[in-house]
């Protein structure tokens, strides 16, 4: 086999990308960290002694109403993968396994959703959302992402149900098992590593969105803490220290949900397959 | 246990018809075995009688009760896959009991009857392993330790023993003989497999194109199949089958002479038959006369105590007859083979056996 790439050049190229990719997020964790003056003045510079100073942190966390802002992402976000994950594994499961009259037109229909953005549809959301009385809701929010993120869950679950060898489906069937046992019982347990990409691919930009917090909710405390920042953005001076302070601490939960859930994903992926 | 009765069975796929009429009977307790080539419809009925194949006309009851419209597991039925089908997130005792559990049995009850499984199969020590954990082997008696635990009346195989070495596969088919005496089961089994056929069956169904060729007791099979098809299907390596025709007193093989013997009334002179004659059934003799049929070695197979010559006749045809000991044929040698007159196999034009 040719080798087209020496190990040594993988790595460089995947490490070059990664000090790309890292280097805004620890200019904002370093800066978060200075005084004021040190921030515009020497951006670029790891915090020192000398210009040390935690007043962001201090009036984030001295903020009460931040507090709640991060509640609500993680409301929003956990809502989001629990529905996303739940109503995609049985779409999936229903089109991958029953023969029904609409199916490969559902599907279709479906898969439609992974190519049209679902911003595009703002406005409708905005008016449906108004007339269900949910605006400055969490539910909306939730409801909205799950739409955002099923037909791709969908997708991808599908692919992996498909591949669960049809003898074991049916090994449960002559155990007794209810479709919905062994929807519960066989087929979730074997999918959990798809199940967990799928979780990972729908968190971050959840989390990160401010789009359909700033049409949807975007008051009544029930901001999310990418809107909720924005409180520190003022139209004449923007408190810096507290803008950092507050992206570095949003940055946590994300952390620790990925933290999880890639766990997951690794112990799925060697866990072993069927024969 | 129970017998199962399956009547004017039939199923499609889409327009593709792949089980046509068949009628059978497992009697209460007995082994059938079936057989036929890739593709016949083996799986199909197999699967049928579980109902995971709806099916597109006839019956099939167990134990007297009609389950045409049953789930199956409200069929009494318990089958065993060709892949283990085991659940991969379980370890074997939950693996056995999984069936149980779901149908609400008491914990106690469902530990007591797993424990008894792997007693007899000899899982014990293995009950907290997870299937890939298992050798081929051993995955294989868990499957068939599930299939125990839920005490089925009926007991499917779909050539279990497939993915196991030929060592092992020896090993598991005493073990599957020795479970259905002991347990009394009905079994339904299907196989690619003679030897396992030959060894296991009570009776043994040989299935081509969606159809039952013939059903009956191994050696029935093996003495007067019914038709060509049987003929060379059941016995391995194949029947010979020599083309002639009927002429007064025997069978006019062309080239190769008249083999003289009885034809059964009705034969028409001149109708095209087909003479059949298993390898083990001809030898290799000097000399002229009676049944002999003079022939040149293509290529001879030792395979220890016994062997295959494989030869031509002088009317170019081809015939296999099996050797003992050593005979010094090499490929080349002019000789004779010799029929065993008793051993005959005579079919019509229609593959039909004559007689
Ligand atoms: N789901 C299906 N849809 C369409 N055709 C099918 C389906 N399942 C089986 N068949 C066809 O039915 C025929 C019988 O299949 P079956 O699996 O019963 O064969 P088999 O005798 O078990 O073969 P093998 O010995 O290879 O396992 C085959 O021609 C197959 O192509
Ligand atoms: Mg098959």
């Amino acid at each position: 086999m040719r080798k087209p790439l020496s190990a040594f050049a993988v790595h460089a190229i995947l490490g070059l990308y990664t000090l790309l990719a890292l280097f805004p997020i620890v200019l904002v964790v370093m800066n978060s960290f200075k005084a004021r003056r040190a921030i515009f003045n020497t951006p670029l510079h790891p915090p020192s002694p000398a210009n040390f100073d935690p007043v962001g942190y201090a009036r984030v966390f001295g903020d009460s109403s931040l507090a709640f802002y991060y509640l609500n992402s993680i409301t929003v976000t956990a809502g989001a993968i629990i529905l996303t994950l739940l109503f995609g594994a049985m779409a999936a499961w229903a089109l991958t396994e029953y023969k029904f009259r609409w199916n490969t037109l559902l599907a279709l229909f479906l898969s439609i959703g992974i190519m049209v953005p679902i911003r595009l549809g703002s406005v409708a959301i905005i008016q449906l959302v108004a007339e269900l009385n949910l605006i400055n809701t969490l539910t909306a929010l939730i409801l909205v992402y799950t739409a955002q993120n099923l037909p791709l869950a969908i997708f991808i679950l599908s692919e992996f149900i498909a591949q669960i060898p049809k003898d074991l489906r049916e090994a449960a069937r002559c155990d007794g098992l209810s479709e919905y046992n062994i929807f519960f019982h066989v087929i979730l347990p074997l999918i959990r590593p798809a199940m967990a990409t799928v979780a990972v691919f729908t968190m971050i930009p959840v989390w990160n969105d401010l789009w359909f917090p700033l049409l949807l909710a975007p008051a009544g405390g029930r901001q999310t803490i990418t809107l909720g920042v924005q409180q520190f953005l003022g139209q004449y001076i923007t408190d810096w220290n507290a803008v950092l302070a507050a992206l570095s601490t949003a940055i946590v939960p994300v952390l620790l949900l990925y933290v999880i859930f890639s766990r997951q994903l690794i112990r799925g992926l060697t866990s072993g397959a069927v024969k | 246990m129970a017998e199962v009765v399956i009547g004017k069975l039939s199923k499609s796929f889409g327009a593709v018809e792949v089980l046509k009429d068949i009628d059978l009977a497992v009697e209460d307790g007995s082994f059938v075995v079936l057989v036929g080539p890739s593709g016949c419809g083996k799986s199909t009925l197999l699967r049928s009688i579980a109902g995971l194949e709806p099916v597109t006309g006839g019956s099939i009851s167990i134990g007297g009760r009609e389950v045409n419209g049953l789930a199956p597991a409200q069929r009494g039925i318990a089958m065993v896959f060709q892949s283990y089908a085991l659940y991969p997130h379980m370890d074997v005792a939950a693996n056995m009991g999984f069936g149980l559990k779901f149908a609400g049995a008491p914990k106690a009850e469902i530990a007591a009857r797993v424990q008894e499984a792997a007693r007899i199969l000899q899982l014990e020590p293995l009950l907290k392993r997870r299937p890939r954990e298992l050798s081929g082997g051993q995955r294989q008696r868990v499957a068939i330790g599930r299939a125990i635990v839920r005490k089925p009346q009926v007991f499917l195989f779909d050539e279990p023993l497939s993915n196991l070495d030929a060592a092992l596969r020896v090993n598991t088919r005493v073990e599957i003989a020795r479970l259905h005496k002991m347990l009394a089961a009905t079994i339904v089994y299907v196989t690619h497999d003679q030897v396992e056929a030959m060894t296991l069956a009570d009776k043994i169904v040989v299935m081509n194109h969606g159809r039952i060729e013939q059903q009956g007791k191994p050696l029935d099979l093996y003495y007067r199949p019914a038709n060509l098809f049987v003929a060379g299907f059941i016995g391995s390596p194949a029947m010979n089958f020599l083309k002639g025709e009927a002429v007064a007193g025997g069978v006019g093989l062309g080239a190769d002479g008249l083999i003289s013997l009885p034809l059964p009334p009705g034969t028409a002179p001149g109708a095209h038959v087909t003479l059949g004659i298993r390898p083990e059934h001809m030898r290799i003799a000097a000399g002229e006369g009676g049944l002999r049929l003079p022939a040149t070695v293509d290529l001879v197979e030792r395979l220890g105590e016994t062997g295959f010559v494989h030869l031509r006749l002088a009317s170019g045809a081809v015939a296999i007859a099996e050797i003992r000991g050593e005979t010094g044929l090499k490929t080349g040698d002019r000789t004779h083979v010799a029929l065993d007159p008793a051993r005959l196999h005579l079919f019509g034009a229609d593959g039909r056996r004559l007689g």
